[in-house]
């Protein structure tokens, strides 16, 4: 290839469905025990010990997953606009099957940030649902997550399937800065972002070290349930190749 | 990179950028139909369509809210500290109603200049604190509804 160099190695040993599946394989553990770890330290400390608000008392304490659950359905969904990009440019299989991969999860995702926020509206809001501009935007998220794997098995052609995908990924994206200024921009009911990577967050430190223990717990749980979904995709691919063959009779 | 691989990553750009522009274009020109509520400033100016059903938020103003002993019915004032308008609701109000937290109003404006609410939502911000912390702040005058209204009044 005449542009080896343009791109770090281990960009093009990704490539390599072989060397994504033992990679994988050994940084699927660490990730899995990483996740057990942060989630449980992180619920019980925020269910336990985080002070509750002084406003809105114990129910506040459902943000410890409706922020992560946010947070992480929208990288989930750059991840996958960004692995549907380098799949059209470098004709990269595995690229596409991680974009394939991150779509279902991130719905999932996305459905249970929307559901957490609809049990925290009603009891503080007074409304399970408002026509915002930052619920609103969620929502077409979530219907975006939900094209794209309808588009993916709707054609026939694996490759093709990604193209199509990976473009519809890819005009979908302009809605995650939509999301994240849409409080900003507009009046809303929603309240301001509660994490900024520029400031310190306004709420004293015994409440924001468990919602970060939980963000960073959420992000290695999409870690494992994203590793396992593509090496399934690894294997169904690449059912015809010799080293899957000698994997499966192994 | 190879031409091939280039003239793809143009059209992933182009992609991307025509979205985000088109998007932008048609959002620049519902600006106003995207914000939820309308301010009391708003009003005050006729910016908000009358005689139909509207949303309108701001501040409860301290010491304005008047429960009917004998019915659900209250009454109280709404401001964004540069004006202000006068709500009435009958009804349960949701549990984060209090005086100086912000709220959006569902209703009409009436013939005397009042709005008559049909569902207040409380609206709360992103300074969650433990009880102790509130109680400290408030004494010091420090809460963050507190500084604004501070702010909003110097200028």
């Amino acid at each position: 290839m005449a542009d080896k160099k343009w791109m770090p190695r281990w960009f093009y040993q990704l490539a390599s469905p072989r060397w994504c599946y033992d990679i994988t394989g050994k940084l699927l553990p660490i990730f899995a025990v990483a996740a057990v770890l942060l989630l449980v330290t992180g619920t019980v400390w925020a269910l336990m010990f985080a002070p509750a608000d002084y406003q809105q008392g114990n129910s506040f304490r459902i943000i410890y997953i409706h922020v992560p659950s946010a947070i992480l359905a929208q990288s989930c969904y750059m991840m996958m606009a960004v692995a549907g990009a380098i799949g059209l440019i470098w004709k990269m299989k595995v690229a596409d099957m991680v974009a394939k991969s991150c779509a279902p999860i991130g719905a999932t995702i996305a459905i249970l940030a929307l559901a957490t926020g609809a049990i925290w509206g009603k009891p503080t809001w007074g409304s399970w649902w408002v026509w915002d501009a930052r619920l609103t935007s969620m929502l077409i998220l979530l219907f975006l997550y939900f094209g794209v794997m309808a588009l993916n098995s709707a054609i026939e052609s694996e490759q093709t399937a990604a193209q199509a995908t990976a473009v519809l990924a890819l005009v979908g994206l302009v809605n995650i800065p939509i999301i994240k200024y849409s409080v900003d921009w507009w009046n809303t009911l929603h309240q301001p972002a509660t994490f900024t990577l520029t400031e310190k967050p306004a709420m004293p430190p015994e409440m924001w070290i468990p919602l970060l223990v939980m963000v960073i717990g959420f992000y290695c749980f999409f870690a494992v349930a994203m590793m396992l979904r593509l090496r399934n995709e690894i294997v169904r691919r690449e059912r015809r190749s010799s080293w899957v063959r000698e994997l499966i009779s192994g | 990179m190879n031409p091939k691989r280039k003239q793809r990553l143009m059209i992933v750009l182009f992609i991307v950028f025509g979205a985000a522009i088109a998007v932008g274009l048609v959002m620049y020109a519902l600006n106003q139909n995207i914000n939820l509520f309308y301010s009391p400033t708003d009003i005050a100016e006729g910016k908000a369509p009358e005689e139909t059903r509207i949303r309108a938020g701001g501040m409860v103003v301290e010491g304005s809210v008047k429960r009917d002993p004998e019915s659900l019915k209250v009454q109280f004032g709404m401001t964004d500290y540069a004006h202000s308008v006068t709500v009435t609701y009958e009804g349960i109000l949701p549990d984060l109603f209090r005086e100086g937290q912000g709220i959006v109003a569902q209703g009409e404006m009436n013939a005397d200049g009042v709005f008559e609410a049909v569902e207040v939502l409380a609206k709360h911000d992103e300074n969650y604190m433990p009880p102790e912390v509130a109680e400290a702040l408030e004494k010091a005058g420090q809460m963050p509804d507190q500084v604004r209204a501070r702010e909003a009044q110097q200028q």
